[in-house]
């Protein structure tokens, strides 16, 4: 591989200036997907870059992995051949932000944090609460495809992504939407590109819808000592007229995960007490709105939990920061824990959440295996599996838990998922569930956007 | 048309559900745009097994086939433009399950929009997505053409609540894309699928997501003496980031011509009103439709009026949902655009309209979706006069060529049909096309499916000379 990397890198160079093209083995450690490294990264500055990039890695027969910060390459199966990375955390600039249309364009590579500087400016956000979030791009987070808790209210990227442009496996820049709040003008190719890994194409620009950032905001916390009095909770509040914007679910595990070094690194305040129990499940959920709203809520939730048998609750005001950092940053957090975290993300119809959280759970408790659960509300429970160690035997426990929990989503028309594990791991864990019924119609489209199968080959299957 | 097809199609799904005689296939010669296209036959399939049956006769006879629901779509999307066989979904009209605890519901294609939100309101439910013939149209043209209305300004587009769909592919394959769970892994088909314009697929179930109905709702209906006070009343209500649930607009013209026809009430001396709808719960919705009152007042409306009851918020509705209607009353035909442009040029675009018009010699009522900046100038003309006909076209595609230059896009939520398919290259390069051809010949290999839709014609493509648009944002050079 060093010897493709010195040999491609002149004409790189060329494309991109010497000073972009990364070569030195010990700075190419950084770009490593699943244990493999590139034979050059190259840090492109435009769009145009990014194509000629593109068109010279084709000829070439180059497979590319795209990145931002790196925070999510982990996600998808290794890649088949990874010989460049294509960095683009030089396209960093808001090219246009329309605070009175709500409507903004940005390059791929802003980083999310800079970006909500921006927009809180006008009192505006977008609603990605994600993991990572002071170093993820906002490229890298659609290409991964990963939720925020803010999807209880908002929805996710799919719902606000307005339009974007991308560059194909054959180096063709094209763009999908636009920058209107409402649009049918030709095929949504964007909502493709959400989650693709970049392998339909590169994203190098994207245009969002933002909102308005609600003026106050509160928590509530309810505390059970069982997970099923809680999804019950979560099932009264959202057969009430309450909308709000996060509704999490925690097992008892969080709040001990929730106090360690991983967790302290994303936010260094300590978490407010009363927030999570370490006997007890938890409910979390956070609203907005005018004094009477606030008031209506906590009133109204503080009946709910009661009749649903909380043992405790309380409303939660201005000290809420840090325990929305830790909410938010679950994933990181888990991946610091162990050695050889496995998180699975199930998704099932929100009324079977108890259910098949009960499998999952029994599985990891006949394996000795630790973990913690961070439920959403709209039907997605994040499973994170938290070995002591990384060994065979370890794995083959981690993998009866993996068969159990897929065979149970499956029966319950639910998907199953690892977007994080061991990269050596990922096989056997079946990282992408069951063979999907569509897979055949997902290679045609890869066909399409990517002939020579050189953007993130191999991630999906 | 080959008898034999004829006679295999009646051996399929009965004599009553094949249509071939010529003036029983005049019908289905229109949908609510001004095209015309004679398919060769109807067919009214009642169960996904027919529509299998009749995609493998399409395929075993080479025909064109192409999907149709209520036919009230306005861009030509439901009409046999290569002729061929019209599949008309009215007969799969099965709302098939209801999970109330879920809220969600799976429907035939042919099910009417509001049949569905009145099946579910008993649980306080409703499907969100509300065109202006929701009584009329299905759920299945919805999903392929994406369609909006006035309440998705909140609430979003069809697309946003779609989980799942049945499909059988031109080839002949049936399959389940989505689910009725969320995040289904791999690419997003279902978000392709959607709005497709039935170019992918023809459609035999779906599932949507059901949305809780609000606690309180009021609608307010603001009066103003001038265009630009209403207009620049919606960018202050946008830039304030009050989001009604919905804030639609109405010009003087419009609303003459929709009073005399509805009787809701509506002011006959003003030059616009904007109807404007807050929703949530109680504590909110006073305060919120007072925030939107006061921006009414600073841009000089000069009354605010406020529903008092749900039958009086049902008759302004009703005046704004009859409105197309309303103007079918007046002139033999008219056309109407579907720009969309950013909520801050709505004053300037509503003054060229005016102004092109005025240049045209032609009335052109307004009547749209302000709070999304999903405008629709109807112009008033005379079909049976071919010069008009043409003066009419330059006038829209002026229109049109505004709403680019000011950031927008062709149409918001009619679909581009055969109506709009020569103005894709003023958006999309030759090269952004033929991706999107080739996206559609990965489903659609044979080009079986409504052909001659979306993508402009080797004809079309020649009458236009321009350059295409850099993604919407970009800086101008």
């Amino acid at each position: 591989m060093s010897s493709a990397g010195t040999s491609v890198s002149p004409r790189l160079a060329d494309i991109v200036g010497a000073e972009h093209v990364i070569s030195d083995p010990a700075r190419l450690a950084s770009y490593e997907v699943d244990g493999k490294r590139p034979a050059a990264a190259i840090q492109a500055g435009s769009a145009a870059e990014v194509a000629e990039i593109v068109k010279f890695a084709s000829a070439e027969k180059l497979a590319i992995v795209p990145c931002g910060a790196r925070t999510k390459l982990g996600i998808g199966l290794p890649p088949l051949r990874y010989d460049l990375a294509l960095d683009l955390t030089r396209l960093d600039r808001v090219v246009a932000y329309d605070p009175g249309d709500l409507t903004l364009s940005v390059e791929a590579g802003v980083r999310l944090g800079a970006l909500a500087q921006t927009l809180s400016a006008h009192r505006q956000f977008l609603p990605l609460a994600a993991p990572f979030l002071n170093q993820t791009t906002i490229g890298g987070l659609i290409a991964s495809g990963v939720d925020s808790p803010l999807r209880q209210f908002y929805g996710t990227a799919r719902d606000f992504l307005l339009g974007l442009e991308f560059v194909t496996g054959e180096g063709i820049t094209a763009k999908s939407g636009g920058r209107v709040v409402k649009n049918v003008t030709g095929y949504d190719l964007h909502k493709l590109m959400i989650g693709a890994l970049g392998a339909l194409g590169i994203i190098t620009r994207l245009n969002f819808k933002t909102f308005p950032m609600p003026l106050h905001s509160r928590g509530f916390v309810a505390r059970f000592p069982t997970a099923a009095p809680a999804f019950d909770l979560r099932n009264r509040i959202t057969r009430s007229a309450l909308t709000p914007l996060t509704l999490e679910i925690f097992s008892p595990h969080v709040a001990e995960l929730f106090k360690n070094k991983a967790a302290a690194d994303c936010d260094p305040e300590p978490m407010p007490a009363g927030v999570l129990s370490a006997t007890e499940w938890t409910l979390s959920t956070g609203y907005a709105g005018n004094d009477q709203v606030l008031e209506r809520f906590a009133v109204d939730l503080q009946r709910m939990a009661e009749e649903a048998g909380a043992t405790g609750s309380a409303v939660l005001g201005d000290n809420l920061q840090p325990a929305w950092t830790r909410k938010r940053e679950f994933i990181p957090i888990a991946l610091a824990s162990s050695p050889a975290a496995v998180i699975f993300k199930i998704s099932v119809l929100p009324a079977r959440m108890a259910e098949i959280l009960a499998v999952a759970q029994q599985a990891a408790e006949v394996n000795a295996l630790p973990r913690a659960v961070m439920a959403r509300g709209v039907g997605i429970i994040y499973f994170a599996v938290l070995p002591a160690e990384r060994n065979e035997e370890t794995r083959q426990r981690v993998s009866y838990v993996a068969g159990a929990i897929h065979a149970a989503c499956a029966n319950l028309q639910g998907h199953s998922t690892v977007p994080w594990c061991p990269s050596e791991w990922k096989t056997s864990l079946q990282i992408w569930g069951p063979p999907r019924p569509d897979a055949a119609l997902m290679q045609k489209l890869k066909q399409v956007f990517d002939p020579l199968n050189i953007l993130s080959p191999g991630r999906f299957a | 048309m080959d008898s034999r097809l004829l006679h295999d199609l009646k051996s399929l799904l009965g004599a009553a559900a094949v249509l071939h005689r010529p003036e029983e296939l005049l019908l289905y010669e229109y949908d609510g745009s001004v095209e015309v296209a004679r398919p060769q036959c109807v067919v009214f399939p009642r169960t996904t097994a027919d529509v299998l049956g009749i995609v493998k006769l399409a395929n075993q006879y080479q025909i064109p086939l192409v999907g149709r629901g209520a036919g009230t779509g306005l861009s030509g999307g439901a009409l046999a433009r290569k002729g061929g066989i019209l599949t008309v979904f009215s007969r799969m009209n099965r709302i098939l399950e209801i999970d109330i605890e879920n809220q969600r519901a799976t429907v035939q294609p042919g099910v009417i929009n509001s049949d569905l939100s009145a099946a579910v309101a008993h649980a306080g439910l409703h499907f969100a997505p509300d065109p202006s013939s929701q009584k009329a149209c299905t759920i299945g043209g919805n999903v392929a053409e994406n369609s909006g209305g006035p309440h998705t300004l909140a609430y979003g587009v069809t697309t946003n609540h779609v989980l799942a769909l049945e499909v059988i592919l031109p080839t002949g394959e049936l399959l389940r894309i989505g689910s009725a769970a969320l995040d289904p892994p791999g690419y997003d088909l279902l978000g392709l699928l959607v709005g497709s314009e039935g170019t992918l697929a023809l459609i035999t179930e779906i599932t949507v997501k059901l949305t809780r109905l609000p606690e309180a709702v009021k609608t307010l209906l603001a009066i103003f003496e001038t265009l630009d006070d209403a207009t620049e009343t919606v960018v202050e209500i946008t830039s304030r980031g009050i989001t009604p649930a919905a804030c639609e607009m109405l010009d003087g013209w419009t609303l003459r011509a929709v009073e005399a026809y509805i009787h809701a009430g509506f002011p006959l001396d003003c030059a616009a009103v904007l109807l404007l709808e807050v929703d949530g719960l109680r504590e909110a919705v006073d305060q919120h439709a007072e925030d939107v009152a006061a921006v009414c007042r600073a841009h000089h409306a000069r009354e605010v009026r406020v529903a008092r009851d749900a039958q009086e918020r049902d008759l302004l509705w009703k005046g704004r949902k009859n409105a197309f209607g309303a103007v079918g009353r007046l002139s033999p035909t008219y056309y109407v655009q579907d720009g969309v442009i950013p909520r801050t040029k709505l004053p300037a675009t509503l003054r060229h309209i005016s102004a092109i018009g005025e240049k045209y010699g032609f009335q052109i009522g307004n009547i749209f979706h302000a709070g999304d900046g999903n405008l629709h100038p109807l112009i008033l003309f005379d079909a049976r006069d071919d010069a008009q006909f043409r003066r009419v076209i330059a006038a829209s595609d002026e229109i049109i060529q505004f709403c680019i230059d000011m950031g927008g896009s062709i149409t918001g939520e009619h679909g581009v049909g055969m109506e709009k398919d020569r103005l894709m290259p003023l958006l999309f390069s030759e090269l952004e096309l033929d991706i999107m051809r080739r996206v559609r010949d990965a489903f659609n290999p044979a080009g079986l499916l409504n052909p001659d839709k979306i993508f402009p014609t080797a004809k079309s493509c020649g009458e236009i000379h321009v350059q295409p648009l850099p993604l919407a944002g970009a800086p101008v050079a």
